[in-house]
């Protein structure tokens, strides 16, 4: 090959050299991204008498029995992995439909206000909704949603950042001559965006829906400031009860379990789907 | 003449559908996002707090609760606590994260299981962080796998206090947000990379230079957009920073308070119903990510031109 000549002239590393070099790193790396969760796997199949004596790499025996004790154990776990799935769930759906629409708003029709809609939500697009955290709290009090999932779900469907990631995607994917063509067939526009535009959004759709899921599944800040209630604890509170609990006298296998319970739908969705995930990443963020 | 008359009110009639589709994200932002942040502002003036069970206020204070957060030095401390946190997860970040996306981008190195490593190295992002914190509290415990590992092959003779001295407490924090974070930013800048035109890699290669040099010449100063946007969300990022120093130390921040963020002492303030000086806090973490998001948004529109 002639890289490697002009490489050896020039006195830099030889391409099988640096193709050594980034193979040990990128193995390091993913030893270090892998790890913990390889020594979770572990701790979880462990009893507390065991995870005492020290630490070691080989599984137990007891998974089934610690799974057993957090199903049955003091922790509204199974609640809570329900709640998030509702929570999660609607609000990924919720969230995808009103943004795709939105974004079908801006890219098909021409009206008044469209720039500076368009401008609006962009510019709002990187407020963390943190700081105003404390107004959406006395809102939610004013408005009798306290302690309610509906107070998780249904501000979901205002995302900017979905909105923008739709907007991309329908500029190179969804041509107006297709709404057009649409439209001399007699399609209502109602009918239009649910039966034709929609189903041309799919892919993108679907990234931004696991997107949305994983974030609200996740989300820790607003739901712990909202729900109250034991039984409608989401697993993020959850987790933070567990912390902030007497920590040694919980059983540790537990914990454990607990930890891989919460983390364990989005790996096991992110393993299926993570071809469509990596290529998603890049899209929303950066032009090319 | 008639004819065309009706055209035009045909798509007048279609664009009234712009605003029918817009009216329920724009009803749920202004009521979940618009309103709350109007409040979240006005609240800042008032006094209203609770003291045992006297409820002081709401009373006007006007700019009172801004000097308060400021002169006691709150702020001061939590903003540094919270960028030297970032910064110190960031330097790696980035570093790494460009090492990768050139490895990834070189089509002379030609990384075999490219996607495989991909996947790996993006899987802690989508980690539940509060979960994932958890996780190390856990292992770095005192009595956890980590001591006990350390102390098997004899590194150490006693437990290391991780969550008691400053700097092991931060370097967990900055290292699970590096973690949690250059799979993102690695795809990102990869991303810009691929965007590059290639004729000039081929070009540089026809005149010799090594891959360094393609490195440091070429890909480098033709990365400077991508690198800003990666660092100026990073930063709004790192400032939102909370769910994993809140669970690692249970919302203390310890030891000292050298671990407490800004939005873990906002959630303080939230808690304990402290609206005053809350929205203060608010206020002022809105005005800094309000003036990074205008970078921001500087960056995506020139581009779209």
């Amino acid at each position: 090959m002639p890289n490697e000549e002009y490489n050896s002239v020039e006195g830099g590393l030889g391409i099988a050299a640096r193709r050594v070099i980034s193979y040990v790193v990128l193995i390091l790396l993913t030893f270090l991204c892998l790890f913990w969760f390889y020594i979770l796997f572990i701790n979880s199949t462990r009893s507390h008498a065991e995870l005492n004596r020290g630490f070691t790499l080989l599984p137990s025996s007891h998974l089934m029995t610690n799974l057993d004790n957090v199903l049955h154990g003091s922790q509204p776990i199974l609640s809570g992995l329900k709640n998030s799935f509702i929570v999660a769930g609607l609000a990924a759906v919720l969230c995808t439909y009103f943004s795709t629409m939105t974004a079908y708003a801006i890219h098909v029709y021409d009206f008044k206000a469209k720039k500076a809609i368009f401008t609006f939500i962009l510019a709002v697009m990187m407020i963390p909704t943190q700081v105003t955290a404390l107004g959406f709290i006395r809102l939610i009090n004013t408005i009798k949603l306290q302690d309610t999932l509906i107070a998780l779900i249904v501000p979901a469907i205002a995302a900017p950042a979905t909105f923008y990631y739709m907007h991309q995607y329908m500029e190179s994917a969804l041509p107006h001559a297709i709404v057009e063509a649409a439209r001399i067939d007699g399609s209502s526009e109602w009918r239009t965006f649910n039966t034709i535009s929609l189903p041309i959004m799919k892919p993108a759709i679907a990234v931004q829906m696991i997107f949305t899921f994983v974030f609200n599944w996740n989300n820790y800040f607003t739901p712990a400031l909202i729900i109250k209630s034991e039984n409608k604890k989401t697993l993020p509170i959850l987790i933070a009860q567990l912390r902030s609990a007497d920590f040694l006298k919980f059983d540790m296998g537990q914990v454990y379990v607990s930890i891989a319970l919460s983390i364990a739908p989005v790996i096991v969705v992110y393993l299926c789907l993570s071809r469509y995930i990596v290529a998603g990443v890049a899209v929303g963020s950066v032009k090319g | 003449m008639a004819k065309e008359k009706k055209k035009t009110s045909k798509v007048v009639r279609y664009n009234k559908w712009g605003y029918i589709f817009l009216i329920p994200f724009i009803t749920i932002y202004l009521i979940f996002n618009m309103i709350p942040l109007i409040t979240t502002i006005y609240n800042s003036f008032f006094e209203n707090y609770r003291q045992g069970i006297i409820q002081v206020g709401p009373n006007w204070v006007g700019l009172e609760n801004y000097i308060t957060i400021f002169s006691n030095g709150d702020i001061p401390k939590y903003f540094s606590n919270t960028i030297i946190m970032w910064i110190f997860g960031f330097i790696p970040q980035i570093f790494l994260s460009l090492l990768l996306a050139a490895w990834f981008a070189d089509t002379r190195l030609r990384i075999k299981a490219s996607g495989f490593f991909k996947t790996v190295i993006y899987m802690p992002n989508l980690i539940m962080a509060s979960a994932f914190a958890m996780l190390f509290f856990t292992l770095f415990s005192d009595s956890g796998p980590i001591n006990s590992l350390l102390m098997q092959i004899g590194l150490i003779s006693e437990p290391y206090k991780f969550l008691s001295h400053t700097i092991s407490a931060r370097g967990l924090v900055c290292f699970m947000n590096c973690l949690m974070w250059f799979g993102n930013t690695t795809i990102l800048l990869m991303a810009g990379m691929l965007g590059i035109d290639s004729a000039l890699f081929e070009a540089a290669q026809v005149d010799g230079a090594t891959s360094t040099q393609v490195f440091f010449k070429i890909t480098l100063p033709l990365l400077k957009p991508i690198l800003i946007y990666v660092m100026i969300t990073s930063l709004i990022g790192g400032l939102q920073m909370f769910d994993v120093p809140q669970i690692l130390t249970n919302g203390e921040g310890n030891p000292v308070r050298t671990t407490m963020t800004m939005i873990m002492y906002l959630n303080k303030h939230l808690y304990s119903k402290n609206y005053g000086l809350g929205g203060a806090m608010s206020v002022f973490l809105f005005i800094v990510t309000g003036i990074l998001s205008l970078i921001v948004f500087k960056f995506t529109t020139k581009k779209e031109d």
